[in-house]
């Protein structure tokens, strides 16, 4: 039980001196790019847990990803006022609609952000039930193509649609308040607190996992990989957890689409492209597979320079090469469980292993 | 008292007649095999009994209900668990964790109870691990615990994968050649396991070729050859029955 907390004390740890080396060093606007990798991290953890422990591959995940970013964006920008009738003022008394004023002074009135997102990950999940429930039924590389089917639908459809944009997809997008005087905005002044609820989030979402993969449950997700008739014969309805793990997984990344698009006050179709997919799955790989830890530590570097631009014009081909690489190396993931246990080992002189 | 009754089973996979026909009981307490040559439809019925198989024809009626048709994870949570020919344990787990995968049946905490940690299914895995720990003992792989499961000797992972089973608490148990590929020293200890298990109040149903260990152990035998039925008494009865010498003991030693 401490075992389990420990590490998570040393993350935050980590977040908190980072930002301290940014105030210090006066790189502050460093801050924006490890805020929106705390969001993809957010998906990637809760695509380790499918990918990972459940074992059931998704090259769909970016389109779970648009969905919640899409529905926040539309709901929070589409303006009602025009067809302000009866029902919209008692559903602004609500709280479900609210007024505020746009750029040009103009008056919205728009869905609230906090509605917003709770229709936007409701739908998400909602979608992942209704994909997954057929899908899920492949094994291996039919899953792999079903999935891929499924992400290019979703970015086909966002793509092509007036109505959400095109290829320019959405923006002024309205920040999210969470709490009174703390919103999810891309405002400079917000920065440091809009970082430290980032990684806030991400460290809770963490915790939920780490709790969840040391459970009766999670227990139950690792059986059904690499051995799902045994897993049945232990009494496991294989179908429905593989169901829940996908639904589960497509939570997180709706609400990382959520809170990014409110974040970057926008959200376009690029979000919801396949490159976007092999990326996430790609760190998942390089992550461990079936290791949050490792997968989040990869998911907040390597995102951070790309998003700082350090691939360049390589930025997707860098994702692609990996996966390639890990696949070709080691398809158990380059940070496994097991790792150090290997290296002490070839330290000790002892390199035969029973395997 | 009958707790698993096979009627009429049959069973075709295109143009081989795997299974015809069979029909036998298991009482309740009872350590009851079946043997027949290789072939002879044994692990076929396995699967048809514990679900993972549709038949053709028959009825499977196990603790007084029906069972035909059901899912394999709806019949185990009815009180069968088995063990498979080739091993199937899980892997990148301990045996400690592959263990406590088999009190599924026994907790009931959910994801979001789960993911919250909440005290109830705290205290629910003390009592998953308490039970794992005792199984461990049981079996004598106590030092084992923290291992990786599909890392250790085969004999042992041949254990595991009962104890895996007898973590379900099971009415009956299922055992698809357990001693396959032991030698004979771990073969004499899976037949002291298999008989210390009865203490338990597991009734077993087992498919073996090792006859002295089905002799050793089971109170009656089915023999079954190309999917039928040909014999089915007490295990010295069938020692002396004529058909089952000329179809299967026979063979080795003529």
């Amino acid at each position: 039980m401490r075992g389990r907390y420990l590490p998570v004390a040393a993350f935050a740890g980590l977040i908190v001196a980072i930002q301290m080396a940014t105030h210090f060093t006066g790189s502050g606007y460093h801050l924006t790019q490890l805020t929106m990798s705390a969001y993809y991290s957010l998906l990637a953890i809760g695509l380790c847990l499918l990918v990972g422990y459940a074992g059931q591959i998704s090259l769909g995940h970016a389109g779970f990803f648009a969905i919640g970013g899409y529905i926040t964006a539309l709901l929070t920008t589409h303006d009602l006022s025009s067809r302000a009738g009866g029902a919209s003022r008692w559903l602004a008394k609500a709280g479900i609609l609210s007024f505020r004023i746009d750029l040009y002074g103009g008056e919205l009135l728009t869905v609230h952000p906090w509605v917003a997102c709770l229709v936007a990950v409701l739908a998400t999940v909602g979608i992942a039930y209704a994909v997954g429930g057929p899908v899920l039924k492949l094994k291996g590389h039919y899953l792999a193509m079903a999935t891929l089917g499924f992400g290019v639908i979703i970015y086909r459809i966002v793509l092509g649609t007036e109505f959400l944009g095109a290829a320019d997809g959405i923006s002024e997008v309205p920040p999210f308040a969470i709490l009174p005087g703390l919103e999810v905005s891309g405002k400079a002044a917000l920065r440091v607190p809009n970082y430290y609820l980032a990684w806030g989030l991400v460290i809770a979402g963490m915790v939920l996992l780490l709790n969840l993969i040391h459970s009766r449950e999670g227990r139950a997700l690792s059986s059904i990989h690499g051995a799902e008739d045994a897993a049945e014969a232990m009494g496991i309805p294989t179908a429905r957890y593989k169901l829940s793990a996908f639904a589960l997984s497509a939570a997180f990344a709706g609400l990382a689409g959520v809170l990014l698009t409110h974040y970057n006050g926008g959200i376009g179709p690029s979000e919801a492209s396949v490159m976007k997919s092999v990326r996430y799955v790609a760190i998942v790989a390089i992550g461990g597979m079936a290791n949050l830890w490792g997968t989040l530590l990869m998911s907040l570097l390597l995102n951070y320079l790309s998003l700082r631009g350090y691939f360049g014009t390589y930025d997707d081909a860098v994702f692609g090469a990996i996966l390639i690489l890990i696949m070709l190396f080691a398809p158990g993931g380059l940070l496994r469980r097991d790792l150090l246990e290997e290296v002490r080992d070839v330290f000790r002189g002892n390199g035969e292993k029973a395997s | 008292m009958k707790l698993l009754s096979v009627r009429g089973v049959s069973k075709r996979f295109g143009g081989l007649q795997a299974l015809e026909d069979v029909s036998f009981d298991v009482p309740q307490g009872a350590i009851k095999a079946l043997i027949g040559p290789n072939g002879a439809g044994k692990t076929t019925l396995f699967n048809l009994i514990s679900g993972f198989l549709r038949p053709d024809q028959g009825s499977v009626v196990f603790g007084g209900t029906e069972v035909l048709g059901l899912a394999p994870h709806q019949i185990a949570a009815r009180g069968m668990a088995r063990t498979f020919q080739q091993i199937r344990l899980f892997p990148r787990m301990t045996v400690l964790e592959n263990i406590l995968v088999g009190r599924h049946l026994h907790s009931r905490g959910g994801f979001l109870a789960c993911m919250l940690n909440l005290p109830f299914t705290r205290k629910e895995e003390r009592g998953i691990r308490e039970t794992g720990s005792e199984i461990l003992d049981f079996l004598g792989l106590s030092g084992q615990a923290d291992a990786e499961a599909v890392h250790l000797p085969y004999g042992q992972q041949r254990m595991v994968e009962l104890g895996r089973a007898l973590a379900c608490e099971p009415r009956i148990l299922l055992l698809d050649e357990p001693a396959a590929g032991l030698n004979i020293r771990e073969t004499a200890e899976m037949g002291r396991l298999i008989s210390r298990i009865r203490g338990r109040n597991v009734t077993v149903l087992l498919v073996e070729h090792d006859m002295s260990l089905v002799m050793d152990i089971s109170d009656d035998i089915v023999v079954l050859s190309y999917g039928q039925k040909i014999a089915e008494d007490k295990a010295h009865a069938i020692q002396k029955d004529p058909e089952v010498i000329r179809v299967y003991l026979g063979e080795g030693d003529a």
